[in-house]
């Protein structure tokens, strides 16, 4: 690595020791408060990625991570802190992150965890990622849905449910899952978004197809069979 | 996410071939206006908005500034469904700015946002589902009264039925475009029907009923039928209705219901209510904005003509339709004067602003009117206390004129200019002689 790029930190201030660690290993890097922030202080060359804390405010921090991958040019890698009682929000924010550690951290472990995925964003190159279901198809790198070859046309947030719903074929999401994971928690539409959402889907997908997303009573929605058989 | 959502727009556009985006907005009046652009200019457009002259749209003219924006919102992009694959065609819903970018105040989808932002203030989010009521006919001619395509009375169907296969399509055609019908019928009155819309949130709903008028008009044109909103196309049976099913949610639960109550309505619900009830005469100018619209105001045809509230009395202006067993997410009430002709942003605007005003002050719910209060004498309505509805727009506009609640709702611009071209309306139908007087009056007077 030739030249090092800028980190960008949150939240501000950084906690003495990621801001000490930072400091020892030799990275650049810059504490901001919000995505905004982050939008206003980025070098002209973009962030180099993101260490992400989210030991005093967790729903800050993956509002935070949300809005670093939800823009244009998405910011790789996205380390996250988290302390242990936090490890089940990672579930399902798979695309939120490249790694996390958890925190109290060793210094030595973050720092290779930080350097081993700054080597994994420089070099790795990613192709058009296909999310097939059935005769369901989506296209992650151009945002086309098809359902045996004819196009499905969906609006933004439909498209994002689907995916999601879609990646995890079988599963049962619960309303406020689905809405913290696909809307996140800046959304203040309420849970009853997800339903309108679910309802507008299964009417684009057509009445022979629309059970492929299916209610389960009194816990939420579960996309296709289960892996697993029956749950 | 606002970034995505537009890279999401644009992709779509170059891998569907889209040849033509329509960027749709609305006038003061409720009547979809449109403009195309190329998909070259939609980039642009997304980011910064496209300019133009307002002031031949109703309502939109100002006397310092008749440049506005429209800004279309990417989250309303779709790929229209009737057009054919070749040459595909989409449509945006756009936003109304001025040229600093504030909110433009004669913007109907503006005045919306804002009067929901004032409910999400309050934690409330606005729910709706209108029953949709509407004619089919022949092809209008001048001077010629309207054709009906068929006799059928309530839930007529044969397989010759065009208007029901036309109803078939139009439904095809609305689930396509992510709007979800919940029931369809024929209705009672000859060639009219009934297409009723699954609940969403109170923006989305006011696009959708702006893309159900223009999709029950398209599929009916492309058979040679015309369809009409017309609240009232026929004298001697009933005429077209927009019955609104609301309620409140408060997160996931429905701030409508109380599972002590009798009728499981909760306090809000009540005072929501009676927030309806008591500013009910000022806001019906909005929900029923034309001439027409106080002809089907009238007793005998189900529609409302007293403002009283009842669980199950179709005479009443609010119904309380009893919801599924064990299903508190589908306590709502029925707001049954508003026809399909009206603007829907403004008309579902002062619903909210009369609802949410009964909340803030804790208005007390009068009593229910559960007889059948068209079989009553006048005096004895008056006696119970119980208030007409306006009868006609000279009326429905003299209160509103006095309506702080309206004009705060709407915003000085819009509430007068609405005041003054429904004025001009009015006057405009008064000057009419009209065939009544010719036939009761000419021969014997």
């Amino acid at each position: 690595m030739t030249d090092i790029d800028t980190l960008v930190v949150f939240p501000d201030p950084a906690s003495p020791d990621v801001a000490r660690l930072l400091d020892l290993a030799g990275f650049r890097w810059k504490a901001v408060a919000n995505p905004d922030e982050a939008e206003r202080a980025e070098p002209a060359q973009g962030w180099g990625g993101a260490v992400v804390s989210c030991e005093t405010d967790p729903e800050g921090a993956w509002a935070f991570a949300r809005a670093l991958r939800k823009r244009d040019n998405p910011v790789t890698p996205v380390i996250v802190l988290v302390t242990g009682a936090q490890i089940a929000d990672l579930e399902l924010r798979d695309d939120l992150y490249d790694d996390f550690c958890l925190a109290p951290f060793h210094p030595r472990e973050l720092e290779a965890r930080l350097r081993h995925s700054l080597w994994l964003a420089g070099g790795s190159v990613s192709g058009a990622e296909m999310v097939d279901y059935g005769g369901l198809s989506l296209n992650l790198e151009t945002y086309q849905a098809t359902f045996n070859g004819k196009p499905l046309d969906l609006t933004f947030m439909e498209y994002e449910l689907l995916k999601f719903l879609a990646q995890n074929p079988g599963k049962v999401f619960t309303r406020e899952v689905l809405l913290s994971r696909v809307w996140g928690y800046e959304y203040y539409g309420g849970a009853r978004t997800v339903d309108v959402h679910i309802r507008r889907l299964r009417a684009k997908l057509g009445e022979e197809h629309a059970n492929l997303i299916q209610t389960v009573r009194s816990v939420g929605y579960r996309f296709g069979q289960s892996r697993w058989g029956a749950n | 996410m606002l970034d995505q959502q537009r890279d999401y727009v644009l992709r779509t556009v170059e891998e569907r071939g889209v040849r033509l985006v329509r960027l749709w907005f609305t006038d003061v009046l409720g009547t979809l206006k449109s403009f195309a652009i190329s998909p070259a200019e939609l980039e642009n457009a997304l980011n910064d908005g496209m300019t133009f002259d307002g002031s031949s749209i109703n309502g939109y003219s100002r006397v310092q500034e008749s440049d506005v924006l429209a800004i279309p919102d990417p989250n309303t992009f779709e790929v229209m469904p009737w057009v054919d694959h070749k040459s595909a065609e989409a449509r945006v819903f756009c936003d109304i700015h001025k040229l600093d970018g504030a909110p433009f105040e004669g913007d109907p989808r503006q005045i919306l946002r804002r009067n929901l932002d004032a409910a999400r203030a309050q934690g409330f989010e606005f729910l709706l589902a209108p029953d949709m009521e509407y004619f089919y006919f022949a092809p209008p001619q001048p001077g010629v009264a309207p054709q009906p395509l068929d006799e059928g009375g309530f839930f007529d169907l044969t397989s010759s039925d065009v208007a029901s296969s036309l109803r078939k399509e139009t439904i095809r055609t609305l689930e396509t475009m992510g709007i979800p019908v919940e029931y369809s019928f024929h209705e009672d009155a000859p060639s009219q029907q009934e297409i009723d819309l699954r609940h969403t949130d109170a923006l989305t709903m006011a696009d959708s009923v702006m893309t159900f008028r223009v999709v029950v008009k398209e599929i009916a044109a492309s058979h040679g039928v015309h369809a009409t909103f017309m609240p009232k196309p026929l004298e001697g049976v009933q005429g077209s209705g927009m019955h609104l099913h609301m309620s409140l949610f408060k997160g996931e639960a429905n701030a409508f219901y109380d599972e002590q109550d009798p009728y499981n309505l909760s306090p809000v619900a009540k005072q929501f209510m009676a927030g309806l009830i008591r500013h009910a005469a000022e806001i019906t100018a909005i929900t029923n904005q034309t001439v027409n619209s106080y002809k089907r105001l009238v007793p005998g045809f189900e529609a409302p003509v007293h403002i009283t509230w009842a669980r199950n009395n179709v005479s009443g202006l609010i119904r309380v339709p009893i919801p599924k067993r064990g299903n508190p997410s589908a306590t709502r009430i029925e707001y049954r004067s508003p026809d399909p002709a009206t603007n829907p942003y403004l008309a579902f605007s002062v619903i909210l602003a009369a609802g949410l005003k009964g909340i803030r002050e804790g208005y007390e719910l009068p009593a229910e009117a559960d007889a059948n209060l068209f079989e009553m004498g006048d005096d004895v309505v008056e006696k119970l206390g119980i208030q007409q509805l306006p009868q006609s727009l000279a009326d429905a506009l003299k209160v509103m004129e006095g309506s702080q609640l309206v004009a705060d709702c709407l915003g000085e611009h819009t509430f007068e200019w609405f005041l003054r071209n429904k004025r001009d309306e009015w006057r405009a139908y008064k000057t009419q002689v009209t065939p009544f007087e010719l036939n009761r009056y000419l021969k014997s007077m």
